[in-house]
């Protein structure tokens, strides 16, 4: 029954060998995350939500090693991609984020490159080389729903956009390293409701290829993009994850009341 | 279906914080033995052969690890390979630019050791000859001349400098790129420069030497390192934290002065270190307007005064055993002061960060 309202089928086959087994998170001394156990299955979106603090940024820059670059960050449990802990002793972190690429909560399109030099910009930061850099360009920015925008206008700097137009930039720019899995941290907070729906757009299409997780504080959206959600609470301790399941039942028969609240609006 | 695995329970057992990123404490230990190997390698090496002295080893330590690398590098990719090698060079460059460093702090350590006596500290030498035993005279009114000096030209400085930055960027008046010309082109003006420009102005008009015109010229050299270090420190302020505070209704009076400064306050305590750092060790400036002095001066108007600088560079000139033990002695003095003032700028400025 569950895989009836799924465009993809089965978990086992389209695993996409993301996913956490009692992952913990600390800043310090503050224990931000604690025992985060989740799967994220292959060309799917999940959603991440949850009120203000309770640990879902944490958790989404667990997930590709940025939770490292703050001093005091420390981490316990394990963060599998493929079935090989990224945390491991042997592990290039550099190489696990260009697997597992993120979109931030602020459009951060580099202000020095033009929008061409954006989208290639991972290609040069990581040293790959492709065949038809122009063709990838034009396959990135048409993923991103960007291209027949700024198609005329590959030469102006990533800067002259307006906000939804610099997030969706930014997308491209992570798709042109071609990552497994896109994190997106809130990735339309800050754009009008058009630039939003362009991007949830584009986010279902991506989909299509590629796994994302998303952090939102917006049930609505929730609702609308993703195939999973993931419901995280920090009740005075840690955050922790308290119920995972597909969206519609997410929103229309959770097993947690406090679920059922939060997604109702009911708190949060 | 579920994508959770098992049962989440927020009361399990919490395990320990790790850090997985950061290099084991195993591997520390085996860098250390391998270091140790390297350099007992080395100095074997240096007793074998014809190599000689500290240099020599550590050219012998640098081939020895360079080839251990290309040796073990074979096993690995390429990337890796050149990653290794490139650390190796990095970290040789390093320690080749801290030996001259070292070499110079080391030397003022032991030579300056050598003649400093306690009464360095509390004596001038007002009574005494410079080739007199170390345990008479002192340097006292040298360091309390420095001190004079320093202070009134960071009194005057600091705030004309922290002002010229908040012209530059918070201000952007009309003049913003004169200014920033003028304070760029202040920043070359060689140091005996601004000493005549004081000797003609002030010291002429005034008929006599003193602390307050050493200031001024030292104030002159100081002005364009705090004027730019702070124009660089401010540039860092968000704008979205000024947006904040005109959105407040504040001015731009208030909002530079109770949001923009105070947010890189620990910034502006580095320029005003830098300026300080810059102007201490001067002594050309002060040939033409402090000179100097043997005796305890405590007014800045009175007429010639000590300073380090003067100190060390007239007991050079004089060149017997003892004035030159007093110099290396009033080096150290000189270095142990400037030390000083970074710790109480540094604890001063970090007080109340919290």
């Amino acid at each position: 029954m569950s895989n009836a309202v799924l465009s993809q089928p089965s978990t086992e086959s389209g695993f996409a060998g993301l996913e956490t087994r009692d992952a913990h998170a600390w800043f310090g001394s503050h224990h931000a995350l604690a025992g985060v156990t989740l799967k994220f299955p292959a060309r799917t979106v999940t959603g991440l939500i949850g009120p203000s603090g309770c640990g879902k940024s944490t958790y989404l820059r667990l997930l590709n090693r940025m939770h490292e670059f703050i001093p005091s960050a420390a981490m316990a449990g394990e963060v599998l991609l493929h079935g090989e802990d990224m945390y491991g002793p042997e592990v290039d972190a550099a190489s696990i984020r260009l697997k597992v690429g993120m979109v931030f909560q602020k459009p951060n399109p580099f202000p020095a490159m033009t929008i061409k030099e954006n989208v290639l910009s991972g290609l040069r930061l990581a040293h790959i080389k492709v065949d038809d850099e122009e063709a990838l360009m034009e396959q990135c920015l048409t993923r991103a729903g960007l291209w027949k925008e700024v198609k005329d206008r590959l030469g102006a700097s990533g800067g002259s956009l307006s906000g939804g137009q610099q997030q969706r930039l930014c997308i491209a720019r992570s798709l042109a390293v071609e990552p497994e899995v896109l994190l997106m941290d809130e990735p339309c907070s800050a754009l009008d409701p058009g630039s939003t729906l362009r991007i949830e757009e584009t986010i279902k299409e991506l989909a299509q290829k590629i796994t994302v997780v998303i952090v939102t504080h917006n049930m609505q959206q929730a609702s609308r993009v993703s195939d999973y959600c993931a419901f995280f609470l920090a009740d005075g301790g840690p955050g922790y994850l308290v119920e995972a399941d597909e969206t519609r039942r997410m929103f229309t028969a959770p097993k947690d009341s406090r679920t059922a609240d939060y997604v109702q609006g009911k708190f949060g | 279906m579920s994508i959770v695995n098992e049962a989440t329970q927020p009361l399990a057992p919490v395990p320990t914080p790790t850090q997985p990123w950061k290099r084991p404490k195993s591997a520390q230990r085996k860098d250390l033995t391998f270091a140790t190997v390297v350099a007992v390698a080395a100095a074997i090496f240096v007793l074998i052969t014809g190599f000689a002295g500290v240099d020599g080893w550590l050219f012998a330590s640098f081939f020895l690890v360079l080839g251990i690398t290309l040796v073990r590098g074979r096993k690995l990719i390429a990337k890796e390979r050149r990653n290794n090698v490139a650390s190796l060079l990095i970290a040789s460059a390093a320690i080749a630019a801290f030996i001259p460093w070292m070499s110079i702090f080391v030397s003022v350590l032991i030579k300056g050791a050598k003649g400093l006596r306690p009464n360095f500290l509390y004596s001038d030498m007002r009574t005494t000859t410079p080739d007199d035993v170390l345990s008479m005279g002192g340097a006292a009114h040298a360091i309390l001349g420095s001190l004079i000096m320093v202070i009134i030209a960071t009194l005057i400085t600091l705030p004309l400098g922290i002002l010229s930055g908040v012209y530059l960027t918070e201000v952007r008046g009309r003049f913003t790129n004169v200014v920033r010309f003028v304070i760029q082109s202040m920043s070359g003006v060689p140091s005996i420069v601004a000493g005549l420009f004081i000797y003609t102005t002030y010291v002429n008009a005034t008929n006599s030497f003193s602390a307050l015109a050493g200031s001024f010229a030292l104030g002159i050299l100081m002005l364009p390192t705090v004027a730019r270090t702070s124009e660089e420190v401010l540039k860092l302020v968000p704008d979205d934290l000024r947006s904040a505070s005109f959105a407040l209704g504040a001015r731009q009076w208030r909002t530079t002065m109770m949001i923009v400064l105070p947010t890189v306050r620990s910034g502006l305590i580095t320029a005003a270190i830098l300026g300080t750092a810059r102007v201490v060790g001067e002594t050309a400036p002060l040939l033409l307007t402090s000179l100097s002095n043997t005796s305890f001066i405590f007014n800045p108007v009175q007429g010639p005064i000590g300073s380090l600088p003067m100190y060390i560079f007239g007991l050079l000139q004089i060149g017997t055993e003892n004035a030159i033990n007093r110099a290396w002695a009033g080096s150290l003095i000189l270095l142990l002061l400037v030390f000083g003032l970074f710790s109480l700028a540094r604890y001063v400025g970090g007080k109340d960060k919290r």
